[in-house]
């Protein structure tokens, strides 16, 4: 059994965020994060793992070089194997080239029926939670996003899928796709042992050169070029001008304030 | 189908809605989503669709043109009673493909989050998730702009012809704002943040006029690979934070008695006039507070009449859910944290001394 | 010096593992209670921690000074005492079998050490020897058989409540004067005559019990003595520089905690109108603590670069843990004052990192003893 796990490096939105002169975000002064989700899916894949001792857990991931030390981490943590899919054609990819490539990666690497895809509900840099379904669609398998809790009997997983009102009890049948919540799970951290042996462990990088015969990968399915979405404009919305700071000790504060209130009839 | 082509943009007209339903009833978004429908379809000058699909549900689906729907077609079936991606994908791709909407429009409910990016992906479509507004017209989509960013609307040049429909979502976290256009394929397509969109007033007689067509799809269950086993609904504590008329969210400075800051925010909240403690994602991730109440990028977005954010230092994902709260009050330690560049009142220092002399000066002053 | 890939990697995972798992809720349960807290243990253990510089084929990670003294510097930038969990079996605990232990007794003791399922403690000082370790009186007496029957006391052996095994100084031939005539033994604590006394009221590092160890006619075998009898002091001076390296990474820690959390302070806490890190009597002083901070950490990682080259390393783990050791306190020193009144009471971390960083000029070697180490090399 294998399991591949779908991660995104992002740039970790929780601190300060660097910004260009136009306003954009400066992804290259930013830190960079393994995205949050994607650790629910990857300590879902560690856990079958530690429970079966022929599962085999592979990382793959399509981002720019440098994310190739988040995918040591991933090994440190315990995956088997990763996967870096990286080439100048893929730049650009919306969530539907993307899913593209990555369905291509996973064709590429070999799906067999007890596999299993899990992925992160989304990603925090744009959290549009299309990718997993995407991929889905794109190698026909069945789906399962919001997972809680995956049991996994042969070929037959039964996921527990969250609801905004509840949860349904879903089946499906291996192959199939997962996203997974942070409710699934705590992530683990890497080892001590499995840092000092990630550099030793296979890593493969997928470029196009390596990808172009997938039948997935098409001039016009890939890349900016392949994106059937494009940005129109982007912008700042409005700065909300910085309103009356309160002074004085905590009590003419709070009269201050419950003065200004009731002037207003908010109260 | 082998004629469909999602390239051949002129084939394809009609702005359409997908409706959701659980168990046997509308969603709140689906009126939201109509409302905002009706008028981008006013835009464009065509038709707006409900699309329903269930088991029993023709009886619920005049209701929808109360807010706008010219027509809704349901697509009937025992199969589709309980929502099952398999089938709903199946569906909804083969009414799009009979019938070729411009538009698609799905709420971005976790139901609509699972289906609409699988429809996109056999659609080979585009599809922008979680917008915040919408638009076809460039007049009103320019007039957007002009209301709602720094783009210095007068000096821009804009192609005022395109007919395309704007998405605008917030990206990384609401600092920036996107609006994103499919420019190549159709439908359209994009998931609508539930609570954003303004409703339109109910309107009896023009749901007595919507048209109501029933479309048998004849779904054979034996060819279908995803079994529901059970859907089991849990007696939440309901957190209603988006229709709140005041939220007093807590965050990492509340972490040090995390019990006694929620007891105080919803002192306050109802000393305010009754509303919902609200959370910053912090105290969600720690384990602190429950993801219902998280206010944010990735929780709920919120526009109360009063916010008030205590001990939030006021992240961008935070901000993107609270900001366009009528009146922001901010408490925190640190006068310099970016909370403060939002709120209308700011009270520098700590929740836990600062709140109870609000309160009591709060009931004093009513 | 700059860290290579691997380090940097095992720096982030310490940090992170540190920085969530250390909740306040557990250092203040520690603080308060002074007991030894399991479940932290045996997590840090699941991550191989214990054995971060055990080799692979005993069970360990197979990491060298350098991650091990990051382990320990990281751990202690959040949480002093925990910084000692993981630390024991790395230095005192594994060290002396590493050293000089035979195969069988590697194999017999390092693996559950390493994984963290068994506790291996040191002992060394005694009521009476304490820097002037050659001063010991426990004595172990020989037996026709070849076992020894043990007799004496120790103190301030630092987690003898908990340990499973602990690695024992005691006096083989007392015909040999000061240093000479001490073995090292391996000594299970269950045998029967081992006992501990009650745990010290410690001023910090409260949540790792210490307390006497007396043995009353300890009958343990052969096979329990540890490297060559009568060489055990060489032994112990050995690990001892080891260890030095560890409480020299913790001053770092320490040090590093206490700059963190004045520079937060001053820039949150306003006087005067503005916020009091814009005085240069606030500002200079972090100044101070951080080229302090920052001058410690290089000799440690310099000292553990020496001992992984293989280099003789006595005199930098001296200076190192002299230095560092001082260090912390300085700079502890001046974060509490500028916490002002706020300080001194527990609410504020740098009240416990005050306690905390007492100890570390004091224990595994005095800064004074240091001193002596460091002048006796110069002047040899």
């Amino acid at each position: 059994m294998k399991i591949y796990v779908c991660v995104k490096q992002v740039p970790d939105t929780s601190g300060v965020v660097a910004v260009n002169p136009d306003g954009t975000m400066n992804r290259s002064k930013m830190p960079t994060i393994i995205n949050p989700d994607d650790l629910n899916a990857m300590e879902a894949a560690l856990t079958f793992k530690d429970q079966n001792e022929d599962c085999k857990v592979v990382a793959i991931s399509m981002g720019p070089p440098q994310a190739a030390e988040m995918m040591r981490e991933l090994l440190a943590m315990g995956a088997d194997e990763a996967v870096l899919i990286s080439g100048r054609e893929f730049g650009g990819s919306d969530t539907f080239a993307t899913s593209q490539i990555v369905a291509a990666g996973i064709h590429h690497m070999g799906l067999e029926k007890e596999d299993m895809i899990f992925c992160g509900r989304q990603a925090i840099d744009g959290d549009t939670a299309q990718v997993g379904p995407q991929i889905a669609e794109k190698l026909h398998l069945p789906q399962v996003t919001y997972a809680v809790d995956i049991q996994k009997d042969g070929d037959t997983l039964t996921v527990r899928r969250a609801l905004e009102d509840g949860y349904m009890k879903i089946q499906v049948q291996t192959p199939c796709l997962i996203t997974c919540i942070k409710e699934l799970n705590e992530p683990r951290y890497m080892t001590v042992k499995g840092v000092l042996e990630c550099d030793e462990m296979p890593f493969t990088i997928l470029d196009y050169e390596a990808l172009k015969d997938e039948p997935l990968i098409e001039a016009d399915t890939i890349g900016l070029k392949g994106s059937p979405t494009n940005i129109f404009k982007s912008f700042n919305p409005p700065v909300k001008g910085v309103g009356m700071m309160l002074e004085g000790t905590e009590k003419e504060m709070a009269n201050d304030l419950a003065a200004r209130l009731a002037e207003k009839h908010v109260i | 189908m082998s004629e469909y082509n999602s390239s051949a943009i002129e084939e394809f007209s009609g702005i359409w809605v997908f409706c959701e339903q659980r168990d046997g009833k509308l969603m709140p978004t689906d009126f939201e989503l109509i409302s905002e429908g009706r008028k981008i379809a006013d835009q464009r000058g065509c038709e707006l669709t409900g699309l329903l699909l269930g088991s029993d549900v023709e009886g619920i689906a005049a209701e929808l043109g109360g807010y706008g729907a010219d027509k809704v077609i349901v697509c009937d079936d025992p199969a589709l009673k309980v929502y099952t991606n398999e089938a709903y994908t199946n569906v909804v791709c083969d009414m799009v493909k009979e019938r070729k909407p411009e538009v698609l429009l799905f709420g971005a409910s976790n139901i609509g989050r699972d289906l609409a990016p699988r429809c996109a992906a056999r659609l080979h479509t585009g599809l922008t998730a979680d917008c915040t507004h919408l638009d076809i017209d460039m007049n009103t989509y320019v007039d957007f702009l002009d209301k709602n960013s720094n783009v210095d609307v007068a000096n821009e040049k804009f192609k005022m012809e395109d007919v395309n429909l704007k998405m605008t979502r917030p990206a990384f976290g609401g600092h920036l704002m996107a609006t994103i256009i499919c420019p190549r394929f159709r439908p359209c397509m994009s998931t609508v943040r539930p609570g954003v969109m303004k409703k339109n007033e109910y309107d009896s007689a023009a749901a007595q006029k919507c048209a109501v067509e029933v479309v048998k799809p004849g779904i054979d269950e034996k060819e279908l690979h995803e079994k529901v086993l059970e859907v089991v609904k849990e007696a939440k504590e309901l957190v209603d934070l988006v229709g709140a008329d005041v939220v007093v969210s807590i965050g990492n400075g509340a972490s040090k008695d995390v019990e006694k800051a929620k007891a105080l925010a919803q002192e306050l909240a109802d000393a305010l006039g009754g509303g919902v403690v609200g959370s910053s994602r912090a105290l969600v991730d720690a384990g602190l507070m429950s993801a219902d109440r998280q206010v944010g990028q990735t929780g709920k977005t919120v526009h109360p009449k009063v916010y008030v954010a205590l001990g939030i230092s006021g992240a961008i994902q935070h901000k993107a859910g609270m900001q366009n709260s009528e009146l922001i009050i901010a408490v925190n330690k640190n006068g310099s944290e970016p909370i403060f560049e939002v709120a209308d009142y700011g009270l520098v220092g700590d929740l836990f001394k600062v709140v109870p002399e609000m309160i009591t000066a709060i009931k004093a002053a009513k | 010096m700059i860290l290579d890939q691997k380090h940097a990697r095992l720096q982030k995972l310490f940090r992170q593992f540190a920085e969530t798992e250390f909740t306040k809720e557990i250092l203040d349960r520690l603080d308060e209670t002074g007991e030894f807290e399991w479940d932290i243990f045996r997590k840090m253990a699941r991550y191989g921690f214990c054995g971060v510089k055990i080799p692979k084929e005993y069970g360990g990670a197979g990491g060298d000074y350098l991650a091990y003294a990051l382990l320990v510097e990281e751990f202690a930038r959040v949480s002093p005492v925990l910084s000692i969990y993981a630390n024991t079996s790395n230095s005192l605990g594994g060290g002396p079998l590493m050293l000089a232990g035979s195969e069988e007794q590697k194999q017999t003791y390092l693996p559950p050490v390493a994984r963290g399922e068994k506790i291996m403690v040191f002992a060394l000082t005694e009521p009476g020897a304490g820097s002037d370790a050659g001063g010991t009186t426990t004595r172990a007496e020989e037996q026709p058989d070849g076992s020894f029957i043990i007799n004496g006391r120790k103190t301030f052996i630092s987690g003898a409540p908990m340990a499973d095994w602990c690695i024992l100084f005691a006096k083989t031939d007392p015909t040999q004067k000061g240093s000479r005539g001490i073995s090292m033994f391996v000594l299970d604590m269950k045998l029967p005559g081992v006992s501990c006394g009650k745990p010290e009221h410690k001023m910090g590092i409260k949540g790792y019990p210490t307390c006497d160890l007396v043995l009353e006619d300890v009958h343990v075998p052969a096979s329990a003595l540890v490297g060559r009898k009568d060489k055990g002091f060489g032994y112990a001076m050995q690990t001892l520089d080891g260890g030095r390296l560890g409480m020299a990474a913790q001053g770092v820690g320490i040090a590093q905690g206490c700059l963190e959390e004045a520079i937060r302070y001053a820039k949150e806490r306003k006087q005067f109108g503005k916020p009091i890190a814009n005085f240069q009597a606030i500002s200079f002083m972090l100044a101070d603590m951080a080229t302090e901070t920052e001058a410690a950490r290089q000799l440690v990682y310099h000292a553990a670069q020496l001992k992984d080259a293989g280099k003789d390393a006595g005199q930098a783990c001296s200076m190192a843990k002299y230095f560092a050791a001082e260090a912390a306190n300085h700079v502890a020193y001046k974060a509490v004052q500028i916490h002002g009144g706020y300080g001194y009471i527990n609410e504020y971390k740098v009240e416990r990192f005050y306690r905390d960083a007492r100890i570390v000029p004091i224990y595994e070697g005095t800064s004074q003893v240091q001193q002596m180490v460091i002048a006796g090399t110069l002047l040899k």
